[in-house]
């Protein structure tokens, strides 16, 4: 296990130091030739371990059994949903969470079939990252680490917190805990199989396309789907005081829709992007994301 | 001369047609227009055997689909004028040309192999918050599917003369058009317009399924 840590420690210092010079010029994203060493080194992992395991499970498994497996760990993760909505001011979401974890975990056969759907109680997605951004707390850097992926300093920061959340921690019997943890991996992979084939085929650049997604994803979650439409409406000049991803999105669009745009409209529109948000680093829980950073921080400039 | 006069009746007829369906859907309420489209694709997917089957006949199948059904009804100077962003002003029209088809290729491309992953999902069509003058509005859609949250398609459409054209697609509130502007942006940084106009070449041909299995479409990077 020692050795293991090392080598991956090693891999990521390697990948950090060959990834400098092809930098990319992201406000979001200042450590994007590490991110990049880890993206790849996660990429590998997928490509060789994960795929292929949940693409022979989507083959050998029948689809309703997979829907079970889906659905049961779908109702465990209710739990935690409801706090989490419940700590973001949602009494009454919390207890659309908590009455479906109830009801399909009673008349659902332990949360194999998801009845609460049926019944008009509708599936939320939350989780601490989501709660901390609701609290006010923004982003931070985005960074991919391995194993884990892709998350915003706050992410990370939540992550941790929705690890101690996770009903399955609480397993007692070791074997268990890691079984449950794997399947649950598995089948979240095979539901994702057409969407990473979708994201091969869309993407350019798969890093730049999967992190501008995944931090456009957030943001809408954090909103529950609806990010401040206020943004969105604004004149330009207003949508650039307020650099939310969507209203740069918005922003140089309406002026860019008008296709003859005078070269001096759309000049306007890289302030926007550069404006991206910046760490707020003065909350005092952002010094301990800072701790989480650490080696983010040191590998890329022991490389480069 | 009956024959001429027939000729000239079913092309008559073929234009009154082609009218009326234009007529309608110019007039069609923006959130009308998405369900009728998504219905009348869905329902084609579901009934098409070649389709079903998959392989690269399904994909051409699908593409033309698309082309047909989808296509008409998206403003595509403006979805790839927004991706482009910032560097839209220095590209000159001829360039703009090619960069709109190269872009919606690629976005037809990805838009068919989405389609193919549909299976059973339902559709929840929202109704419109929009005033009867309003001129810009976003459709909403959601698809449900049993255990997990249901997923939003939010259309941003805009009133044109030829009737409301979609300019940017959010999938669970991810914009399609935003998203593409970081990656035209560092490929224009790197290679000017005609590197990125090359990119979306490559990777348009890389995706074509007629030459994928000829060497010369190996992507370049």
């Amino acid at each position: 296990m020692k050795r293991w840590v090392t080598n991956l420690a090693l891999v990521l210092l390697l990948a950090g130091a060959a990834g400098c010079g092809t930098l990319g010029t992201d406000p979001r994203d200042p450590f994007e030739s590490w991110n990049r060493g880890a993206y790849e080194f996660n990429e590998g992992l997928d490509r060789d371990l994960l795929k292929p395991v949940a693409t022979a499970y989507k083959e050998v498994v029948p689809g309703p059994v997979r829907t079970w497996v889906r659905n049961f760990f779908s109702n465990l993760g209710d739990l935690w949903i409801g706090a989490n909505n419940l700590l973001q001011g949602k009494p009454g979401e919390a207890v659309v969470d908590w009455a479906r974890f109830a009801f399909n975990t009673t008349f659902g056969l332990l949360g194999i079939n998801d009845v609460a759907t049926e019944m008009g109680l509708e599936k939320h997605d939350e989780d601490f990252g989501q709660t901390l951004g609701r609290w006010g707390m923004e982003d931070g850097n985005y960074h991919v680490w391995p194993i884990f992926g892709s998350r915003t300093s706050r992410d990370t920061l939540g992550t941790v917190v929705d690890w101690f959340g996770d009903p399955v921690t609480y397993v007692d019997k070791g074997a268990v805990r890691w079984s449950a943890r794997g399947v649950r991996l598995v089948s979240n992979r095979a539901d994702l199989l057409d969407a990473s084939r979708i994201l091969e085929e869309a993407a350019l650049d798969k890093y730049v396309f999967q992190r501008d997604a995944y931090l456009q994803r957030r943001r809408s979650l954090i909103y529950d789907g609806n990010p401040p439409r206020a943004a969105r409406e604004a004149p330009l000049a207003e949508a650039e005081s307020e650099p939310s991803v969507s209203a740069v999105a918005r922003s140089s669009a309406d002026v860019e829709r008008s296709v003859e745009v005078p070269p001096s409209a759309s000049a306007q529109t890289p302030a926007a992007p550069a404006a991206a948000p910046q760490p707020a680093a003065t909350e005092a829980l952002e010094a301990a994301v800072r701790l989480l950073e650490a080696p983010a921080a040191v590998a890329p400039t022991s490389g480069g | 001369m009956l024959r001429k006069m027939v000729r000239f009746a079913t092309a008559a007829a073929a234009v009154a047609v082609a009218i009326g369906a234009q007529a309608q859907s110019d007039t069609m309420a923006p959130d009308v227009l998405v369900k009728n489209v998504t219905l009348e694709v869905v329902d084609i997917i579901r009934k098409d055997t070649d389709i079903k089957a998959g392989g690269s006949v399904a994909k051409k199948k699908m593409i033309g689909l698309i082309e047909t059904k989808v296509l008409p009804h998206f403003n595509f100077q403006a979805m790839t004028a927004s991706a482009v962003g910032r560097n839209w002003g220095k590209v000159s029209a001829d360039q703009k040309a090619r960069l709109n088809e190269e872009f919606k290729t690629l976005l037809v491309r990805t838009y068919s192999s989405a389609l193919t992953a549909y299976s059973d999902q339902t559709f929840d069509f929202r109704p419109l918050r929009a005033k009867a003058t309003d001129t810009d509005v976003t459709v909403n859609v959601r698809v449900i599917q049993s255990g997990t949250q249901p997923v939003t398609i939010d259309y941003d459409m805009e009133k044109r003369p030829n009737g409301w054209k979609v300019w940017d697609v959010r999938i669970a509130g991810v914009s399609l058009v935003a998203n593409y502007r970081t990656e035209f942006d560092n490929l224009v940084r790197d290679g000017g317009v005609d590197g990125l106009i090359k990119a979306l070449q490559a990777k348009n041909s890389s995706l074509d399924p007629a030459v994928a299995s000829t060497p010369a479409a190996a992507q370049k990077k």
